[in-house]
């Protein structure tokens, strides 16, 4: 396990500044902080309802935070028009909690639909041999024209990843990677997220409940807690920290 | 007291979510003139909504007529009137019943598909993963779904109306032995200008509410499957109240251009 102290080093490809989001009295992010350096594994760990995808999808303009910065690889996402977000957005791979996979269209057409409009950044690139590189990344090259539908939940969520990958992304976020699969499952998913991370040299996000899969991925760790980044390290650290709250989560 | 505040807040409700529609049609509007258009989506789209309806509104149709003479030839028959069938069916079945029942039937079709389809789209955050990667799924979803259904219905309609008066002709045929020749001819001489054009033009309208609506309630659904299923129904039942509605006001319009 590499140690956090060689990424606080690095460049900081996302920042986010005093994140705020309320919906009504709730208040969901309290001034919320977080930077995630080149090439590092940050995993964020929460409650369930603690803002971890309300947080993510500030991040990528799903959602309109109340007040805040998020700087992604030195643009202000909040300040950019519809087009510059766009081209932004082909620099981040985003992998949904339930895979999303447009499920009225084939795996190729749903590894196809990222590329419609990002045509510029693929100068002359041969669209079928893309498809073919993201599918062969997950070891799923023979299921191009299968329906999601016909493909069990592991295989959609590498399709989803293949998806995820296919515009070459320097960031990919996770949103609950291993939630619904089984054990076996969700370690090949981990194994695969930590190839791709090797192959492609990619900063991730992974917002995770797993313990076991914060343990392998993770280079640093932070704990999302009533709406503020309560603790992070790495996860040795936060794992042997004396702090009850903290404790709560290793348990 | 209870009463009258749950009476206040539905009305308050009503009127709110009649103003998010209206601002969801006017989103449609201005999407719909900027680059780029989604035509592949719109052209399955098409497909989708024109030929897969196709043979419920045929079946309506060809009943509607065969049911509706059915039932007028008797009255006609004791006025001594029975001639008059071919252009008192055409004109009721082209002017209104025909326009009418088969937005309805194709409320319950397309309508409900698209509220369902979109609202599990949204659940399953299909539409969230559309906007990261860079497409924006008002145009592809939205727009391409209302235009489909604005421009498929007049067809619809057109071809039920077609069916209908073939249903009714046979009728005529088996009880009343008018060729099949004789009654198209005293059915085109019968229909006029005024009666097709009012027709054609609110049923685009028709096809516009339903399109509008079902992606509305789709687009916005929420809570998980059961917010899909409030989509699909919610879509049904307020399309089909805006039908009438709209059928209302085009007479109402027709009636002042035409006397």
């Amino acid at each position: 396990m590499e140690n956090s102290a060689a990424h606080t080093h690095g460049k900081a490809v996302i920042s986010i500044r005093n994140l705020c989001k309320s919906f009504g009295d709730q208040v969901v992010l309290d001034n919320f902080n977080m930077e995630i350096y080149d090439g590092e594994n940050l995993v964020l760990m929460g409650k369930s309802g603690s803002g971890k995808s309300v947080m993510i999808k500030c991040m990528v303009g799903l959602m309109e935070p109340d007040s805040g910065e998020v700087e992604i690889l030195g643009k202000n996402m909040l300040e950019l028009h519809h087009q510059e977000k766009d081209e932004l957005r082909a620099e981040i791979g985003f992998l949904f909690q339930g895979s999303a996979l447009y499920d009225s269209m084939t795996v190729q057409e749903n590894l196809e639909f990222p590329l419609r409009r990002h045509k510029k950044k693929f100068k002359g690139g041969n669209t079928n041999e893309m498809v073919e590189e993201a599918l062969e990344s997950v070891g799923l090259a023979h299921t191009k024209s299968l329906m999601p539908a016909e493909l069990s939940g592991g295989m959609q969520r590498r399709i989803a990843l293949a998806r995820a990958l296919i515009l070459k992304p320097k960031i990919i976020l996770y949103d609950e990677p291993t939630t619904g699969l089984d054990p076996i499952t969700a370690k090949e998913i981990i194994l695969l997220m930590m190839d791709i991370q090797k192959k492609y040299k990619t900063s991730s996000l992974i917002i995770t409940h797993d313990v076991d899969c914060a343990r392998v991925i993770s280079n640093r760790m932070i704990l999302l807690l009533e709406g503020t980044n309560y603790a992070q390290g790495t996860f040795q650290e936060l794992s042997t920290s004396k702090d009850p709250k903290i404790k709560a989560f290793f348990k | 007291m209870n009463h009258n505040y749950t009476a206040t807040a539905n009305v308050s409700s009503f009127f709110m979510e009649i103003g998010a529609l209206s601002r969801f049609a006017g989103r449609f509007f201005k999407e719909l003139f900027s680059w780029p258009f989604e035509f592949r989506e719109f052209l399955k789209q098409c497909y989708q909504m024109g030929n897969k309806s196709l043979l419920l509104v045929g079946v309506t149709g060809f009943i509607l007529g065969l049911v509706f003479t059915l039932q007028s030839r008797p009255t006609l028959l004791e006025f001594g009137a029975v001639s008059w069938m071919p252009s008192m069916i055409s004109i009721s079945i082209v002017r209104e019943i025909g326009p009418v029942i088969i937005a309805l039937i194709c409320a319950g079709r397309i309508g409900s598909s698209i509220g369902a389809e979109l609202g599990s789209m949204r659940v399953t955050e299909q539409i969230d993963a559309m906007e990261v990667s860079g497409t924006n799924p008002f145009k592809f979803l939205v727009v391409t779904r209302i235009l489909a259904a604005t421009l498929m219905l007049p067809v619809l309609i057109l071809i039920g109306d077609l069916i209908a008066l073939f249903g009714s002709a046979l009728v005529e045929y088996v009880k009343g032995n008018v060729s099949f020749l004789l009654y198209f001819n005293e059915v085109f001489e019968a229909i006029k200008f005024s009666d097709l054009m009012p027709a054609t033009i609110k049923s685009f309208f028709f096809g516009f509410a339903i399109g509008v609506v079902g992606c509305f309630k789709g687009y916005n659904s929420s809570k998980g499957t059961e917010g899909v299923g409030k989509a699909s129904n919610s879509a049904v039942v307020f399309t089909s109240l805006l039908l009438f509605i709209i059928d209302f006001i085009a007479v109402f319009v027709s009636d002042i251009i035409y006397g």
